[in-house]
């Protein structure tokens, strides 16, 4: 009975012990993340040196299918058990959440000068806000990749850079007749099915989503949300267009028609060959340079141009540190590492990702692909970036621009299908867009 | 204060256990430190409260509460989901769901989404609760009679019901998209492309069969177990009578299958309004709004479009519609009983 005790008690000595050694030694820090492509992979490399470096710090990275990623965050930032870290795109959703690291950073006049202004102040909560809180692990671009191949088989030439939509998609067109058969059906065109993805062209064709006041700037509601409006000639324009490829059959079913309440790509039947113009974005780069590989030449080209010129959609993803972190000075650290210029190079360059990183623009990315398709549809994307106009800034962030984009892919969706008229999905997404601000 | 050990009078004679016995008192003994002191605290009556008391707390916490917060969430607007972070607005959001000038044009309505939804669940309820009824009655019946293979048919029609949900989806969508193995076979035979989940019609039509098609052998079993308790001698003495098969169908078997068929259709019905998880994986909704049912309104205006508050009010409908449905019922069922 007295031995039993004894080797109880040494148990539990042992297990103490180890758990006290364990809890003075190291510290965990956990990254929300999603994966488009390589990227996990690889900055799980580059953890695991930073890990080797710092042996008292363990960084355990928590991938979520992105279609998840805010179902799952949010309920966890509201109630104070944010991750550390996460990966979000949608910046705007969680201010006033995140950690500000200036007290904890080395240089933290060098970080702010590493970013555009923009990018630091789509973090920020207001004008007012002067705090550090994150970085853009890539920058994204929207605009169209074409099919080569298909129009070097079709004997049609490629548009030039400053074609219209109406050019592109009447080229695009020619081609799809020209090699489809009916085993294999060739679609002239296809859009993400994504408000988001919508708005380049119609800025490019016109549209108007927000007035701006005497200073320049949108005029914002009391709560400063954006006053957006959906009706004006550009987008009616850019509705329309995506419409009528419907209706003439120019598009497949499959991207808007079919997918529900939800986000749907094209992606598959342009790697399937079975799409000559697919307009989507930069990210796609390495997920295109994987599948499709060099079976066929592929390649993004310019945003079309129109009456408001010729812009994408700026964007990308943003590693963003949270208030409720218990240890603010080693996630500052860990940050400080990410976004060295050194360190983002490498990831930027591995994973195919364009970036906002001033010292890397200008310097430029070799980026680490022998496929001629990507390493030119990245320079492409790359020249997008000036491009970008400034109500495509304000759109992309602006805290409430999510209502107009969902609705402006759900509403156009019944307009596709003959639920609605144009002039009432227009008007729809107006009130979708009106209740989202009066509920906020 | 009497134990429950005092109450049992000593003229029962007990029955000497057996070691498997003696060892499960021997371990259900060690509650007796638990709750015989609880007894004495509170006496024997109030004890079945104590018994009561982890289930209780499980539904509070898990059911009841939640319940609470939708009620609550159902009067508030914001994109926060904390309460404190909510703005009180009373019913606004039950106003603005029932703002509608005529409910069978959902356009007319200020949310037309929602009455498109309860529009194609109301659909939905109804033809996949009558396909399930007459299929799994006929079923039943053949499953019933003693055919060739009965046990092996039995385990088939029941197959379906093993399979989750989103298994379902994904087989019948691999069938069923545009380039499936059903629009192959449809080509490999000169035909076109049937779009089967791109038109509206087509799409509604598959998510009604697919849903009845994987409850049905469910159903089926219910009916079966109910056929088998009418006793066959009833059928004996009608043939003596000079009844024929549809004769004893109608006089013997459908009224004595009643109790059964109404259980059958009560379940269905709740099913069938609950319908969510095989439409979401198979169209989303789509195409447009065709296929979009009450539970994916509720779920896509809270966790897309961020309104949690529009979405709260209208599962506050849908328990209000599904709580007339079951006193209807229950109602129903007394009378069948009585009857």
């Amino acid at each position: 009975m007295k031995s039993r005790g004894l080797f109880f008690l040494l148990i539990a000595l042992i297990v103490l012990s180890a758990n006290l050694a364990a809890a003075q030694d190291a510290v965990e820090l956990r990254i929300a993340w999603y994966d488009d492509g390589n990227e996990g992979l690889v900055l799980q490399d580059l953890l695991d040196r930073y890990m080797a470096d710092n042996p008292n710090v363990k960084v355990v990275i928590d991938t979520i299918p992105y279609p998840d990623l805010d179902k799952t965050l949010q309920p966890q930032v509201e109630t104070g058990n944010a991750p550390d870290m996460a990966r979000v795109t949608d910046v705007s959703r969680y201010k006033g959440y995140y950690l500000d690291m200036t007290p904890y950073m080395g240089d933290p006049e060098g970080w702010a000068a590493t970013w555009p202004e923009a990018i630091i102040n789509w973090m920020r909560s207001d004008a007012s806000d002067t705090g550090l809180y994150g970085f853009m692990t890539q920058a994204t671009v929207t605009g169209p990749f074409i099919n080569r191949t298909l129009f070097e088989q079709a004997g049609v030439d490629i548009p030039a850079g400053d074609s219209t939509w109406e050019e592109w998609v009447a080229a695009a067109q020619q081609v799809a007749e020209a090699v489809s058969s009916p085993d294999n059906v060739v679609y002239a065109v296809a859009i993400d099915r994504s408000g988001h993805r919508v708005w380049g062209p119609a800025l490019s064709m016109g549209a108007k989503f927000f007035e701006r006041d005497a200073d320049g700037k949108p005029i914002m509601d009391d709560k400063g949300n954006v006053i957006f409006t959906a009706d004006s000639p550009g987008f009616r324009a850019a509705a329309q267009m995506i419409v009528d490829w419907h209706t003439n059959g120019l598009t497949p079913a499959e991207v808007w028609v079919s997918a529900g309440g939800q986000y749907a790509s094209g992606r598959d039947l342009f790697t399937n060959g079975q799409l000559v113009l697919f307009m989507s974005g930069s990210w796609q780069v390495g997920a295109l340079a994987s599948t499709i590989g060099d079976l066929f030449d592929w390649e993004a080209i310019p945003n079309p141009s129109g009456e408001g010129g010729s812009t994408g959609m700026p964007g990308g993803a943003a590693l963003m540190a949270f208030k409720d972190t218990d240890h603010p000075e080693e996630v500052t650290k860990l940050m400080e590492w990410l976004s060295s210029a050194e360190v983002h190079r490498e990831f930027v360059e591995r994973a195919l990702f364009l970036t906002y990183h001033k010292t890397l623009t200008e310097q430029g990315v070799d980026y680490q692909t022998d496929l001629p398709s990507a390493k030119k549809s990245l320079d492409v994307f790359l020249a997008e970036i000036p491009k970008l106009s400034d109500d495509a800034w304000v759109l992309q962030t602006a805290r409430n621009s999510f209502a107009l984009n969902i609705g402006i892919r759900e509403r156009l969706t019944q307009a596709i299908t003959g639920e609605l008229t144009l002039d009432e999905a227009i008007e729809r997404i107006q009130q979708d867009v009106d209740e989202q601000r009066a509920s906020s | 204060m009497t134990t429950l050990r005092e109450t049992i009078p000593d003229s029962i004679e007990i029955p000497r256990p057996n070691p498997i016995s003696r060892l499960l008192t021997a371990v259900l003994g060690v509650f007796d430190y638990v709750f015989e002191p609880l007894e004495k605290r509170f006496g024997f009556q109030r004890m079945a409260y104590i018994f009561l008391l982890p289930n209780m707390l499980i539904f509070g916490i898990f059911i009841l509460l939640p319940m609470l917060l939708n009620f609550y969430y159902g009067f508030t607007a914001g994109d926060s989901i904390l309460l404190g972070n909510r703005r009180f607005i009373g019913t606004d959001n039950i106003a603005k769901l029932l703002d509608c000038a005529s409910i069978f044009d959902p356009s007319t309505c200020n949310q037309d989404r929602f009455w498109r939804g309860v529009g194609n669940t109301g659909l939905f309820v109804v033809t996949e609760v009558a396909l399930i009824v007459v299929f799994g009655l006929i079923t039943a019946l053949a499953l019933n009679r003693k055919i060739f293979g009965r046990g092996f048919f039995r385990s088939v029609f029941f197959y379906p019901v093993l399979l989750s949900p989103v298994v379902v989806a994904l087989i019948w969508k691999w069938l069923l998209q545009q380039d499936g193995l059903l629009n192959a076979i449809i080509i490999g035979a000169g035909g076109t492309r049937v779009p089967f989940l791109l038109d509206g019609g087509w799409a509604q039509f598959w998510v009604i069969v697919i849903g009845a098609w994987a409850q049905m052998g469910f159903f089926t079993l219910i009916l079966l177990a109910g056929l088998q308790s009418i006793p066959p001698d009833l059928y004996e003495a009608g043939q003596i009578d000079g009844t024929n098969p549809l004769t004893s169908f109608r006089f013997i078997t459908l009224p004595l299958l009643m109790p059964t068929m109404f259980v059958v259709l009560v379940l269905s019905v709740i099913r069938a309004v609950q319908i969510f998880d095989h439409v979401y994986v198979l169209t989303n909704g789509g195409p447009g709004s065709a296929t979009l049912y009450i539970v994916q309104y509720i779920y896509t205006t809270a966790f897309q479009n961020r309104n949690y508050g529009l979405a709260a009010a209208a599962s506050l409908l849908l328990a209000l519609v599904l709580m007339i449905l079951t006193v209807f019922q229950l109602r129903l069922g007394r009378r069948v009983d009585a009857a």
